[in-house]
């Protein structure tokens, strides 16, 4: 029966190539713990575990995240894109795969152990925000502080978005290791991946409160799609259910924190 | 990304003959491309620098920035005759800021992104492009401008055609072979930097400003040697008084602008490292006083409550010596800018009478909707009124301090909702640039009438970190127009006519002659032609694409008076013309689409240059 089973292995073979399209996920080349063109960022390899689960080939489409990225997507240069927050409005957002949040990040050998806006003490240290460099926002840190007129005492730190050589995401948190500031208010995923190999012991706490009227400190994190692209939004859903565990693995090996659910 | 943005250009002569070729030209005298006197000139009126009489050098014109040309051929008696000459596509879509020069029967056209510089030989009409020079600018830039890939033109000296290049570069070009003669480097892409001005030649500098204050830069103007592209000085807008080039010769008139480092104590914390001033407008200059002027862009960072201070020296007026870079005066128009008031508009030196004696003006039509004039000596402020009714977050300046006098309720704060604030952050008017005619004593200013409510939060994303953004949202303000082009009464702080548009702002330079004709364009597409005194269109030709161009008037080799200007819309506010650009987000491109939603039903991008005679 040799002739049949090598007629289902034909037939099987044809039906796998023509399920194993390729799967174009607009990615950042430079963007680490995120993504790189190593494929060495936690996104490169959920963005594998994702295409193995619906049959599909990773085909990176690279581009710096930044204003077009979006727009590419919307354009079609690419069928999704990793990690956005949940509802974001440029694109069709998945359930979240995941919750994270800012954190304070101070050397351990301090014991600062900050875990409030409201800590007095953040009246004099010396606090590291990151500047959002796209002109129109702020990390939402910057407005708890703003609040309680902790202004002059912060030092503010580009997100170094190099566009033609070394991309430095954590210049902030260089600055923590080496006693330039004392505390940084970081988002937790950059904190977290620089923590597990930085040379001084760091101590992260995720912010308190969560929230504060309009403005969140933790975010849900999705997959986006096209808007409109329904079909690739419910085929990522079910994965992200199915792989939770996974998912989560992953993420901890990261060293991404987790925030509590959102009420 | 956008895929490489293609260089075509198809020459498509709207009629056969550009300039008739061998007609009789009268040979022309050297040197008399320029002139200073203006006939019938205005009594108390006189100009500062010499005004263009044929060719077209520098991006405004002349020297003062008045963008009033002495030729009167074309005139109110027979401007209703003129017609397309000629007419050519660059192929690019996107917004064709700036205009063309015209050097020695030579038309030098600068292409917005991948800024190639196309010469035209204007004797030989018929014939092929004397040449192209491409840069080949790095594509990256594209995704760094922050409204559009635009360029603002070129300048003309010592044999050269210099200009800069979205990639941070400026470059000199042979203006006759279209060599390459060298190219200096001028900005970082790395930290946010372009760079979209037009360069000033002031004697042996070419003058460069940047830009890039949306993302955090510090903002500079810097002097490249006109021989060598080698770097003589460069000035930063903020950080301390040798950054600045503040130094012995600095005389500020107000107190407000005095003191030590102020470019460093009016910030928080090292916080001037970002401090935005960037200067991506128009540079002017006073060969008399040996004075170059020039404003500054809105502060870094963007949220105001995290700078406490005057964030000097954002949003200033510099007079400085163009030899050394040293400052002269400084007149901050709006400390601790929240509104995102750059003040890169053009400043026009012009004397005239003032209270009874003549002064060294300087005109300064404010993006905040003020109309300033000023000592260009001292840096007094002589006269601040509202250019644009509509005007509400100050009442007025004080003329004794130099102070706004601002209404508190009209100040932006993040997460909280400021509603109607007049004008918008695209000013009173954008950094189109107004023209002065010495013989009627008015400034012709194409302005807005757009207004914005700043308040809420939306979630934003951005390499890898949720932020949160402003919700700007613009709209048309009171009175049932958006657009205004206005004629200025200088002497007496007032205006005396106005066209108005009922849909779009006038997003177009102005160009004003002898002959009494002041030419500008719509957004709609509009190239008109109005009566210096009396304000009625004389004229007017619908082009291809809306007008954000500069007009500007030549004298070709058949002895005939031309007027150019580019068709072709886009830059921030003409943006949203585009077709990948939804209306649907009134939010979108920093908050302007809510005031232009209208436009794609009038225009849509795609740029050419027109030239029109009789």
């Amino acid at each position: 029966m040799s002739s049949v089973c090598s007629t289902i292995v034909a037939v099987c073979t044809c039906l796998g190539l023509a399920t194993a399209a390729d799967l174009h996920v607009c990615s950042d080349p430079d963007n680490l713990p995120y993504s790189n063109r190593q494929q060495q960022g936690f996104e490169n390899q959920l963005a594998a575990m994702t295409a193995r689960d619906l049959g599909r080939t990773v085909k990176y489409v690279w581009i710096p995240q930044r204003g077009p990225f979006f727009k590419a997507l919307q354009q079609g240069a690419c069928d999704m894109v990793m990690g956005v927050p949940t509802d974001f409005p440029a694109a069709l957002t998945t359930q979240p795969y995941y919750r994270s949040t800012y954190v304070f990040a101070s050397l351990r050998s301090k014991h600062l152990n900050i875990r409030s806006f409201d800590d007095k003490r953040l009246k004099t240290l010396r606090i590291g925000l990151q500047i959002v460099a796209e002109g129109d926002g702020d990390v939402p840190p910057a407005q708890a502080l703003a609040h309680r007129g902790i202004v002059s005492n912060i030092s503010w730190f580009r997100l170094n978005r190099n566009f033609l050589g070394a991309h430095r995401p954590a210049s902030l948190l260089d600055a923590v290791e080496k006693g330039d500031i004392d505390v940084a208010i970081v988002w937790g995923p950059i904190a977290g991946s620089y923590a597990r190999t930085a040379s001084a012991p760091l101590a992260l706490t995720p912010v308190s409160p969560q929230a504060e009227g309009d403005t969140p400190f933790a975010f849900n994190i999705s997959m986006g799609v096209r808007p409109g692209d329904t079909n690739l939004k419910a085929a990522l859903n079910s994965m992200i259910r199915g792989r939770r565990d996974e998912i989560r693995r992953l993420l901890d090996q990261f060293g991404v924190p987790e925030a509590p659910a959102n009420r | 990304m956008k895929p490489g943005i293609h260089v075509s250009f198809a020459m498509s002569w709207a009629a056969a003959v550009f300039l008739s070729v061998g007609c009789g030209r009268q040979p022309q005298v050297v040197n008399a491309q320029t002139a200073t006197n203006v006939p019938a000139i205005a009594p108390g009126v006189r100009m500062a620098s010499p005004l263009p009489n044929g060719d077209w050098e520098m991006p405004s014109g002349d020297y003062a920035n008045t963008r009033f040309s002495t030729l009167d051929k074309i005139n109110t008696a027979n401007v209703g005759n003129l017609k397309v000459v000629a007419s050519m596509t660059t192929g690019i879509p996107h917004g064709h800021e700036g205009g063309p020069l015209v050097v020695n029967n030579t038309m030098y056209v600068v292409t917005p992104f991948p800024n190639n510089l196309i010469a035209i030989d204007l004797k030989n009409p018929k014939g092929p492009l004397k040449w192209v020079y491409h840069p080949y600018p790095d594509s990256r830039a594209v995704g760094i401008a922050c409204c559009d890939v635009v360029n603002r033109g070129a300048s003309y000296a010592d044999g050269k055609i210099i200009y800069n290049t979205l990639d941070d570069h400026t470059v000199a070009v042979d203006a006759n072979t279209g060599k390459e003669v060298w190219r200096a480097t001028v900005g970082d892409m790395n930290i946010g930097e372009t760079v979209t001005s037009a360069p000033l030649i002031v004697k042996n500098h070419v003058i460069v400003g940047d830009s890039g204050g949306e993302l955090g830069v510090r903002g500079k103007v810097i002097a490249l040697d006109l021989k060598t592209g080698k770097e003589a000085w460069r000035a930063y807008s903020s950080g301390p008084d040798n950054e600045a080039l503040i130094g012995p010769d600095f005389k500020p008139f107000y107190n407000k602008d005095r003191g030590k480092d102020l470019g460093v104590t009016t910030w928080t914390t090292d916080q001037w490292k970002l401090g935005g001033g960037t200067q991506w407008g128009w540079i002017s200059y006073d060969p008399e006083l040996n004075l170059i002027f020039y404003g500054t862009g809105n502060p870094g960072v963007w949220n105001a409550d995290q700078r406490p201070g005057d964030n000097k020296w954002s949003c200033t007026i510099f007079a400085r010596n163009p030899d050394t870079g040293q400052a002269k005066w400084a007149f901050q128009i709006n400390p601790h800018d929240s509104r995102d008031y750059d003040e890169i508009m053009e400043n026009i030196a012009v004397d005239m009478d003032w209270g009874g004696r003549m002064r060294k003006l300087l005109l300064h039509p404010s993006r905040n909707g003020f109309m300033l004039v000023l000592d260009r000596e001292t840096g007094e402020l002589l006269s601040a009124q509202k250019f644009e009714a509509s005007t509400n977050w100050a009442s007025g300046y004080d003329l004794k301090t130099g102070l706004p006098m601002e209404d508190p309720s009209k100040q932006t704060h993040q997460g909280k909702t400021t509603e109607d604030i007049c004008p918008s952050s695209t000013g009173g008017k954008e950094f189109v640039p107004s023209s002065f005619s010495p013989r009627t004593g008015l400034l012709y200013i194409p302005a807005h009438n757009t207004c914005m409510s700043y308040g809420g939060v939306k979630a934003g994303y951005i390499a890898g970190t949720p932020y949160l953004g402003a919700s700007v949202k613009m709209k048309p303000g009171p009175g049932g127009f958006q657009g205004e082009f206005i004629a200025w009464d200088v002497k007496n702080s007032k205006p005396v006519w106005s066209i108005k548009e009922p849909v779009l702002p006038v997003y177009s330079g102005v160009l004003s002659t002898a002959g009494d004709v002041v030419f500008y364009g719509t957004m709609d597409g509009y190239f008109r032609a109005v009566d210096a005194r009396k304000g009625n269109v004389l004229w007017q030709y619908k082009t291809s694409s809306g007008i954000v161009g500069n007009p500007m008037t030549y004298i070709g080799p058949d002895g005939k008076q031309y007027v150019a200007v580019y068709s072709g819309v886009g830059g921030w506010m003409g943006a949203v013309a585009f077709p990948d650009i939804s209306a649907d987000d009134d939010y979108a491109a920093l908050g302007v689409v809510g005031a232009m939603k209208q436009i794609k039903n009038y225009t849509a991008p795609g740029g050419t240059l027109y030239v029109f005679g009789m």
